[in-house]
């Protein structure tokens, strides 16, 4: 009895170790942004920002796990896009099925990620490089299935995003949540995971470890081009058309809430849900300046002093604590 | 021109010990002694890398206590040191004028500067070489040649070279000795490391020899033969030393994988290793290694010895050569670590920091490493946490490993004991040949008495051990038998347990003297 108090009293301390400075981050902005914008702290509020963060969270997921890895994808944007026109021209012009068309989107972003992961891997090729390349290859590939013209998908993709009537949240912010935990449990408890940590560490000694380094990173990355495939169906459904512009700057939000996070850009050290909170402080920043009547140039001067805060923080606690 | 008085420098143990020694000008004075002997340490102290613990240095008559290179430099001491620095980026000049590029107002003055890259490569034979082509167009010989001349062109009363000639070939060699010969004559105070003997007692004026970290003695040009130079690095230490660490282990040593081990299975070989070559470090190594057997590998630094591990685990791709393993037919050498890994080879290498750790993860995630790839475990397969912490459990009671918990990292435990989680990883591993790169370097005694323990029974249990390390008493009190690596190439094959350890010196510098 005692014992599970103590061990109980650990995880809790542990938690707020691990999240506690971000979720004050979270409280702090919220309440700011409530004293001052009448509206922010509002049910309308909360449920338009949960329902329009579910595709940036996916991408960030699948890109924390690329980043613990040691690698990078900057074609993240271009991929959504690509696998959101293809789902376009599937649906409408092929006049396929949603289940069918949806999978087929999300392997082709499957398959643009692995793409990746094999190049860099085998090649050996900088990953900022091969990623640079497909990330104009797939934003091609968008112009080139569409004709470059906005697409319109209709409303049976609509139930995606559509408020689920009691709690007023969309099926994407459910899928987007499950994801990030699936994606810190995939981390933390399957061989996968570890070997991502391993590698991102140092990949050195992994190779003289015996472990094979190739397959793990395609794997990383075609699941990173998959949840873009993924945040590219969300995306089509909450504005009911395909854009082969979507997308573009992605991969830096994506990185930015990874960064936010804690997530080293060396390798070797993350967390899928703190990038979540990342998600949450960026997305929380952006509605609340609005919501003041902040122009555009001053939310993204903002956005990107809590940034470099942020890593800032980060370092200094780094500091300390050594 | 420059005295040493009573130099010591500690590490974890005493590098150099009390060494006292004058530097005459126009003099050249040949440093000799086995590995770890203290000769490097010793000319880092000179050139201002690292600093003595206590002893002092006069340089012409002025007290001299530099603490970085750069005030070497001035007091006009240059150390070209074994490793290559060139940056193979730069052109030659660049490379040549590094430490003061010739400018006005931070604007490079680039006539001047390749006309006199002009002069001071023809000095060294070079002449015939564009100042402006870039480094990585030279060989290695002739790099090396390229990073004497930047560290000699400015004016210099002390110049310690460590293993010039290593890279060289003959006519290069040739070079560098006219070169000497002229410093010599300017009144330069040079200060030769080499292992080819041969050439030390055609070039050097006197010859001090260092063991163990003390002085042994400085010699005269021709009253010291080459078996009295080899003598002197090792004669007085080994009855005693080989003795020594011998005499606990006598009874599990001795006793078990020489005498019941062998007439159990004498003729069954773990590995066969043909033709072996990693160009240009390794030339053509054969062996066979028994089950049970741990089969020492003795050699200088840099005479191929890691290279044929790395070789043999794939952990390099070999250029030639091929393996069997336990009864199987011949086979060409292993593409990658992982194929090795699952034909049942296992490697402890040298630089634990570099490639054998994850510094910032767990003990038990250390340990579980190698496993995350056992066959029948697919990417998606779970990772049993309480798993792992229970076999790192084990390992921390077998092998004493000193820490608070499995969770702590590697990176906060002492050097031994990070030594000990390496073990435990291929321990869990495991795998029926051990290739061992210098498995006790750099940790105290109590956990290398620790990891001999741990070889001894993997021998026991029929593993077959290949075992390189720079320490000869070690291999000696440890091994069944001796194989020397020289100049890259496999010179001599001991067997145990009473070894000449003499015979073994000379086998290590004997791959140095042949052209």
């Amino acid at each position: 009895m005692k014992d599970k108090a103590v061990s109980s009293n650990r995880a809790i301390r542990q938690t707020l170790a691990t999240y506690g400075g971000l979720m004050a981050a979270i409280v702090v902005l919220a309440a700011f942004f409530g004293m001052f914008a009448k509206n922010f702290l509002t049910t309308t509020t909360l449920l338009t920002m949960a329902n329009s963060i579910p595709d940036v969270t996916v991408v960030a997921v699948g890109m924390t796990l690329v980043l613990i890895a040691g690698g990078i994808d900057l074609s993240v944007g271009s991929v959504l896009a690509l696998s959101a026109c293809l789902l376009g021209w599937l649906m409408v012009d092929q006049k396929l099925p949603l289940w069918l068309a949806s999978s087929g989107a999300i392997a082709l972003g499957a398959c643009c990620g692995g793409l990746n992961g094999w190049l860099s891997a085998t090649f050996r090729i900088p990953a900022f490089i091969v990623t640079l390349g497909m990330l104009e290859i797939a934003r091609g590939g968008a112009y080139l299935i569409t004709d470059s013209n906005t697409k319109y998908v209709g409303s049976s993709l609509g139930w995606f995003s559509d408020p689920i009537a009691p709690w007023g949240v969309s099926a994407s912010f459910l899928i987007a949540i499950s994801i990030v935990l699936l994606g810190q449990w995939l981390l933390h408890q399957t061989v996968l995971g570890r070997t991502a940590v391993a590698i991102g560490t140092n990949a050195e000694s992994v190779r003289m470890a015996g472990i094979r380094t190739t397959r793990p990173m395609v794997t990383l990355y075609a699941i990173c081009g998959g949840l873009c495939g993924l945040a590219g169906l969300m995306q089509s459904s909450r504005l009911s058309t395909v854009d082969p512009n979507s997308g573009v700057g992605m991969e830096l939000s994506a990185i930015a809430a990874c960064v936010i996070g804690g997530t080293s850009l060396r390798g070797g050290h993350g967390s899928v849900i703190r990038t979540f909170f990342g998600v949450l402080v960026i997305s929380i920043l952006q509605t609340g300046l609005a919501q003041l009547g902040a122009s555009d140039p001053i939310k993204r001067i903002v956005t990107g002093g809590v940034i470099i805060l942020a890593v800032l923080l980060d370092s200094l606690r780094k500091r300390s604590a050594v | 021109m420059l005295k040493l008085d009573a130099l010591t420098k500690d590490f974890a143990t005493r590098a150099v010990d009390q060494v006292c020694l004058e530097f005459a000008p126009g003099q050249v004075h040949a440093l000799l002694g086995a590995n770890g002997a203290g000769k490097s340490t010793l000319c880092k102290m000179i050139a201002g890398l690292i600093q003595p613990t206590h002893g002092t240095m006069v340089l012409a008559g002025k007290d001299y206590s530099p603490r970085t290179k750069r005030q070497a430099q001035r007091a006009g001491i240059q150390i070209v040191q074994q490793e290559l620095n060139v940056l193979p980026t730069l052109n030659l000049a660049e490379n040549l004028f590094l430490s003061d590029l010739p400018n006005r107002w931070g604007i490079l003055n680039c006539r001047a500067m390749h006309r006199r890259a002009s002069e001071i490569l023809s000095e060294f034979g070079l002449g015939h070489l564009d100042p402006r082509c870039p480094a990585s167009s030279l060989g290695v010989g002739q790099q090396q040649l390229l990073e004497i001349a930047a560290n000699t062109w400015q004016p210099t009363q002390v110049l310690i070279l460590d293993e010039p000639t290593a890279a060289l070939s003959t006519p290069e060699s040739q070079r560098l000795f006219e070169k000497i010969d002229r410093w010599r004559n300017q009144g330069v105070a040079i200060l030769y490391i080499s292992h080819r003997l041969a050439e030390v007692q055609t070039l050097a004026d006197r010859i001090s020899i260092l063991r163990d970290g003390k002085l042994q003695g400085t010699w005269p040009r021709g009253e010291l033969q080459q078996h009295d130079i080899v003598a002197q690095m090792t004669m007085p230490a080994s009855p005693a030393m080989s003795a020594s660490p011998a005499m606990p282990a006598s009874p599990a040593k001795s006793g078990s994988p020489a005498m019941p081990a062998s007439p159990a299975k004498p003729a069954s070989p773990a590995l066969c290793v043909e033709q072996l070559a990693l160009r240009p470090k390794v030339r053509n190594v054969s062996f066979s290694l028994r089950a049970g057997e741990i089969l020492g590998i003795a050699g200088l630094v840099g005479s191929g010895r890691t290279e044929l591990l790395r070789a043999i685990f794939g952990a390099d791709r070999a250029t030639g050569g091929s393996l069997r393993l336990a009864g199987n037919v011949p086979r060409p050498s292993f593409r990658s670590p992982n194929e090795a890994v699952r034909a049942g080879l296992v490697m402890i290498s040298e630089d634990r920091k570099a490639d054998g750790l994850l510094l910032t993860e767990s003990i038990a995630e250390n340990i579980q490493l190698p496993m995350l790839d056992r066959p029948g475990l697919a990417g998606f397969g779970l990772v049993r946490a309480g798993h792992a912490r229970r076999v790192a459990e084990t390992y921390l009671q077998d092998l004493a490993i000193r820490c608070d918990s499995t969770d702590q990292s590697v990176g906060t435990l002492s050097g031994g004991n990070q030594q000990k989680v390496v073990l435990a990883k291929w321990l869990e591993r495991d795998g029926n040949v051990f290739l061992l790169d210098e498995p006790t370097r750099g940790i105290d005694v109590a956990a290398r008495e620790r990891v001999h323990d741990v070889i001894r029974k993997l021998a026991k249990a029929g593993k077959g051990i290949l075992l390189v390390s720079s320490d000869l008493d070690e291999l000696v009190g440890l091994c069944d038998s001796i194989g020397v690596m020289s100049n890259g190439r496999w010179t001599a094959r001991f067997s145990g347990p009473n070894y000449d350890t003499q015979a073994i010196l000379q086998a290590m510098f004997a791959g140095y003297s042949e052209p």
